[in-house]
């Protein structure tokens, strides 16, 4: 697992950014893209990690960061507006001032996939968290196996990404599959959750390594699924989220079991959490 | 060109069936076409065939009264259309309408029906492999009803 990026500065103390451009994804997420106003500040960040975003006045807010961690002079960030500080954040428009903590916690094993196949299963807005790694490994294609994503969405209009769900099924040895809950008569694509997905994979999963985000739900139904096909229970990978406070590990609040999410996670193996998995209310 | 013997033999769900039994599916079976918009099922209607799909989507849907057919699912290449044909009273519980243009191999279910009647340990092989699929489309639909993605 990859160990969070070292901050120079004080973790506790935001950066000032300035968002740059505003995407709507679907109708309640937008894709922020956040420029420093410090020059200096090239923030490094390994794919899965996340940042705490100080919207000013109004609170902050653990985001996942989705953009390509090969761009140094930028951050993105992929966030669906269902709150207050959630709708504060995305409708900062082009100019105004976001503070940025971060990036924190142990993102997705890229060194450790490397030479295998890779599948990668997504439900919701959990792809946001998984394109850093998608951009990669498509970047550094001959390092990685064959590359397979499977991506559920409620319905059509809510999926993100579409135009890049297209133009990564393009590449070399990458398989996109794409479904829904919900399709109207006009989807063509198919329609069921993210697990029935699985059959139609070109791959032969046992042995490759998966990385899976979305609902914990999802995420249950999936590792069954993943199991079933041979994946081992060590090559598997989940994004897990609570609520991130600190990001450093002082304050409690994302205790996971023994773990803190903030810090431990928010990526962790499954053999790591499979037993809280299974517990109630937890 | 493939026969239907070694198209049936291939397919997932046949897979590891006795080869007399194959062959006792096969004198069941043709080849049929459907152009995408067609109704393949209809809810009602005697169900006396099921399909194994090989090209092409077919799509699972529901009338709802005042608004458009509902999509419950999908289903594609190597999957199995069609169980009404197995249970009383052998009608269509939904419709099924080609997406694409499909390409399946339709087994005449009342065929089979007199078969596994005949022959209780080809009907058990059967039975078993429709309960794995009624099993893995139960488990989906209870996911699929969690509505997982929705906010809460």
């Amino acid at each position: 697992m990859i160990m969070a990026t070292a901050i120079t500065t004080d973790p506790m103390l935001p950066q000032p950014y300035s968002v740059q451009e505003v995407a709507r994804e679907t109708p309640d997420t937008f894709t922020l893209t956040l420029k420093p106003e410090n020059e200096v500040d090239r923030r490094l960040f390994q794919p899965g990690q996340f940042s705490m975003l100080w919207v000013f006045g109004v609170g902050e807010l653990p985001i996942s960061i989705s953009g390509d961690p090969a761009l140094h002079d930028r951050l993105v960030y992929t966030v669906r507006s269902v709150g207050q500080a959630t709708h504060s954040l995305v409708n900062r428009g082009v100019g105004n001032d976001v503070g940025v903590r971060g990036p924190f916690g142990a993102g997705w094993p890229v060194a450790a996939a490397r030479g295998r196949d890779v599948i990668v299963v997504a439900g919701g807005i959990g792809l946001a968290p998984l394109r850093p790694l998608i951009y990669h490994v498509l970047q550094n294609r001959k390092d990685y196996g064959r590359l397979v994503i499977l991506y559920g969405g409620r319905s059509p209009r809510d999926l993100l990404y579409r135009k890049e769900l297209a133009t990564w099924a393009r590449n070399r040895e990458t398989q996109v599959l794409v479904t829904v809950d919900y399709g109207g008569l006009s989807w063509r694509g198919h329609v069921g959750v993210v697990t029935t997905l699985f059959k139609y994979s070109r791959l032969q999963l046992a042995g490759s390594v998966a990385m899976v985000c979305g609902p914990e739900i999802m995420m249950r139904f999936v590792t069954r699924e993943l199991e079933t096909q041979g994946v081992s229970r060590d090559d598997i990978y989940l994004s897990m989220e609570r609520n991130m406070k600190c990001a450093v590990g002082f304050c409690g609040h994302c205790q996971y079991g023994p773990h803190f999410i903030c810090k431990d996670g928010p990526v962790f193996r499954y053999e790591q959490i499979r037993k809280l998995l299974e517990k109630y209310e937890l | 060109m493939e026969t239907l013997e070694r198209i049936i033999a291939e397919h997932p769900f046949f897979i590891g069936l006795d080869e007399g039994f194959t062959n006792l599916m096969v004198s069941c079976a043709s080849n049929v076409r459907f152009k995408a918009g067609n109704y393949i099922l209809k809810e009602g209607d005697p169900a006396n065939t099921f399909y194994l799909i090989r090209e092409g989507k077919v799509a699972v849907e529901v009338l709802a009264p005042q608004r458009k057919p509902i999509i419950i699912s999908t289903l594609s290449v190597g999957e199995i259309l069609g169980w009404s044909w197995l249970l009383p009273p052998f009608q269509s519980k939904f419709h099924a309408r080609a997406v694409d243009d499909v390409h399946a191999i339709a087994l005449d279910g009342k065929c089979l029906r007199t078969k596994c009647e005949e022959n209780h340990d080809l009907g058990y092989e059967v039975v078993k492999r429709f309960a794995l699929i009624m099993e893995q489309r139960l488990e989906a639909t209870r996911l699929q009803l969690l509505d997982v993605y929705a906010v809460k």
